[in-house]
């Protein structure tokens, strides 16, 4: 698998910020203590005329405005996502569409819960090493959805990374990739059913640390590494809290998890949280770093990368699309009330 | 009435035990404790099971029956009871047992006490428990077990000046004490001020004021004292059994600062023993909340009326004070998977007056009590128990 890594990446992240204590004054809940208890400050929320498809969109035109690639050569698009638009009609014909990709093009729509993103990157690695596509583009996205006054409202955001996967010009090498998988129902959405359900403390123990335990360990036993051979680590950030203990619990080190953890900032991602993290950490990497990430989606599963920064960094123009810091940055605070409006939280006739 | 011994203790880990199930856990309790007394199951005239709600917690009833098959006992047709009184079920068991031979029906007994309450939401575990308030005269108003214990902390602050401090206090010395206890749901010591300025729940009861959901289970082999000796020969006597019941709902009673229940079964429980509360040198105490323990150690006559705060604070109570309360960690720490917790209390009293209780272990303890409640005290149940 040596030849074969990202080309490109992008991502974003809509603007709107919903601070965690305002959450918490809404239910009558302690601000200071939601917020420092679960490691979120704020949270990234979709307006009205943002959802998967416009999220995806922005990500691929940053990921195609940062290389020189022919979208036409684009042989395949997987979008990962649990708030996909429709039900019934992808949302990766709506992104080929905009990027140019059309028609002779694969295009599928993936769910994991939260790593349907990574799963579409394994899929177009295969596709590439198979020879059947010469580039392939990987999303994860969404505008995860959680009921008013559930404990995850205070985490569910919204955003996404798109990346492109091939053979020629990759900036970072995919070493490596695994995933360990079982039939764990620590959280759902039942078809029809507008807000996920969880099992709450469930969701801790037995599905997020003992996937991403059993899966990280797995890669690091597969190319033989240890946790100080990287530079850089990624774990899944369904808070601000999990993705710290987990990267304690296997012997790395917080300067290593620091620059590809922002759900203290934007919240709980979803599909889009370990890719956002990825090109959070790609905007600042060099030559020869060694990255490490590790996704989780709830049912459940996870998916394990061991990457490498080639020379071709160098040459790519980071700034010729938003970095991460910038999408974190460019924002504007709403309150609760304008909040439930752009969430469909409000009951209209 | 013939004279019972205990001839063997088994208890599960306590805790968040996703992996186990609730046949497993009831299942490892038995056979840990039929292994330590050296009984086989022909030995065994009956079996008693206690447990509030499994049909809430884990959709079975009829466990009786299911113990005896689960713990391999299904061809030797033995009488299995399931016994229920909501957080005392396990301390009603122990009593069903005793009775049993005590008045010599049975000779040697197993008594079993389990739930598995983490198969549940905490909603749903809320509301469960809830069932075992006044449904229509409590429960449906909106009251559950933390504000009915609230209710009473007030009243015993307003009464005695009982103190917040004084409540962490009891929280502070139980985590001390689980973190002892390598079976404890929680073993880690806590802080005064993390359990001060812990979350509100119900004031003034914050987090640390109460106990865990829990898993777990506990059992004890009961024998005939005269044929404990064919056994085993670290037998331990229960010189006391005592029962009472009170009022299902709080508000109907005349002193929210007392639990009849515990005064009347701790009554009977001394004379029959004739023992004093001073006789005592360590005490298991149904501490469901913090302030539970302070009534409790009233009512059980260790300290006067009121003056339960203040000897918390003194250091009374501690592992290494004039009365050890509640050395496996109690309920706060230990865990309180409600109809295991009675029984649980007799195997850390037997361990006590065994003297293998380890790091937890009180100097020259030869007489133990141990306090089981139901509801917010519309049941209770007391047990004496001395090394033989």
């Amino acid at each position: 698998m040596k030849d074969i890594g990202i080309v490109s990446y992008g991502a974003h992240i809509p603007r709107f910020r919903l601070k965690t204590g305002d959450i918490a004054r809404a239910w009558g809940k302690d601000p200071e203590g939601m917020a420092s208890g679960l490691g979120i400050i704020e949270k990234s929320v979709p307006s009205a005329d943002q959802d998967v498809a416009t999220i995806s969109v922005e990500a691929a035109r940053a990921a195609l405005d940062r290389c020189n690639i022919n979208p036409q050569d684009i042989g395949a698009i997987y979008v990962g996502s649990e708030s996909h638009p429709y039900a019934v009609k992808p949302t990766g014909t709506i992104v080929g569409e905009a990027i140019g990709a059309t028609p002779l093009l694969m295009v599928a729509d993936y769910e994991f819960a939260c790593k349907a993103g990574t799963a579409a990157i394994q899929t177009c690695i295969s596709m590439v090493k198979s020879n059947m596509i010469k580039y392939g583009l990987a999303i994860g996205a969404d505008t995860s959805q959680a009921a008013p006054g559930d404990a995850l409202e205070y985490a569910a955001s919204a955003g996404g990374a798109a990346f492109i996967i091939g053979k020629e010009n990759i900036i970072a090498t995919i070493n490596e990739t695994c995933s360990f998988t079982t039939d764990t129902p620590d959280f759902w959405r039942r078809a029809g059913r507008k807000y996920p359900a969880h099992g709450g403390r469930f969701t801790g123990g037995p599905a997020y640390f003992k996937h991403i335990m059993s899966n990280a360990k797995n890669l690091m036993d597969l190319v033989k590494t240890k946790p100080e051979d990287y530079d850089y680590a990624i774990f899944h950030q369904p808070n601000g809290k999990f993705p710290v203990k987990v990267a304690k619990m296997l012997g790395f080190t917080y300067d290593q998890i620091k620059q590809g953890l922002l759900s203290p900032y934007v919240g709980n991602t979803y599909s889009g949280a370990t890719m956002i993290g990825l090109a959070s950490v790609l905007d600042v990497v060099k030559p020869g770093d060694r990255i490490f990430l590790t996704s989780y989606g709830s049912g459940a599963g996870s998916d394990a990368f061991d990457i490498t920064v080639t020379n071709k960094i160098k040459d790519m123009d980071r700034k010729k699309a938003p970095l991460l810091s910038e999408l974190i940055e460019n924002k504007e605070y709403i309150d609760y009330a304008a909040y439930a409006k752009y969430r469909d939280l409000l009951y209209l006739e | 009435m013939r004279d019972v011994a205990v001839i063997g203790v088994g208890v599960t880990k306590f805790g968040e035990l996703w992996d186990r199930s609730f046949r497993q856990l009831i299942a490892e309790a038995g056979a840990k404790a039929i292994l330590d007394s050296g009984i086989s199951g022909g030995d065994i005239d009956a079996m008693y099971i206690g447990s509030m709600s499994s049909g809430r917690f884990v959709g079975q009833e009829h466990i009786g029956a299911l113990v005896a098959d689960a713990s391999g006992f299904s061809h030797l047709h033995i009488p299995a009871t399931r016994v229920e009184g909501a957080c005392a079920s396990g301390g009603l068991a122990v009593r069903q047992g005793y009775l049993s031979i005590a008045s010599g029906v049975n000779d040697v007994v197993v008594v079993g006490g389990i739930e598995k309450m983490n198969d549940v939401s905490g909603e749903a575990a809320s509301e469960t428990l809830a069932t075992a308030a006044d449904q229509e005269w409590e429960s449906f108003f909106g009251v559950t077990f933390p504000g009915l214990y609230a209710l009473m902390a007030r009243r015993h602050m307003y009464e005695y000046g009982t103190t917040k401090k004084q409540l962490a206090e009891v929280a502070v010395k139980n985590h001390s004490n689980g973190a002892l206890n390598p079976n404890a749901q929680y073993q880690r010591p806590i802080k005064l001020e993390t359990a001060m300025n812990a979350t509100m729940v119900a004031d003034p009861l914050g987090l640390f004021d109460c106990s865990p959901v829990t898993d777990g289970s506990a059992s004890i082999v009961l024998c005939a004292a005269d044929k404990a000796k064919k056994f085993t020969d670290k037998a331990i006597k229960i010189i006391g059994s005592g029962q009472g019941s009170d009022t299902l709902a709080l508000h109907a009673r005349d002193n929210l600062c007392t639990l009849e229940a515990t005064v009347y079964a701790a009554k009977k429980a001394y004379k029959q023993a004739n023992v004093k509360p001073s006789d005592i040198d360590v005490a298991e105490v149904h501490d469901c909340f913090t302030i539970a323990e302070i009534i409790a150690i009233e009512d059980l006559g260790f300290v006067k009326k009121g003056e339960g705060g203040k000897a918390i604070e003194n250091k009374i109570t501690t592992l290494d004070g004039e009365l050890p309360v509640n050395t496996s960690g109690g309920l706060k720490a230990k865990g309180h998977p409600v109809g295991a917790t009675g029984v649980a209390q007799i195997v850390e009293i037997v361990e006590q007056l065994r003297g293998t209780a380890d790091k937890r272990q009180v100097k020259n303890a030869k007489v133990g009590l141990a306090h089981n409640v139901g509801g917010s005290g519309a049941t209770a149940v007391v047990h004496i128990l001395e090394a033989m």
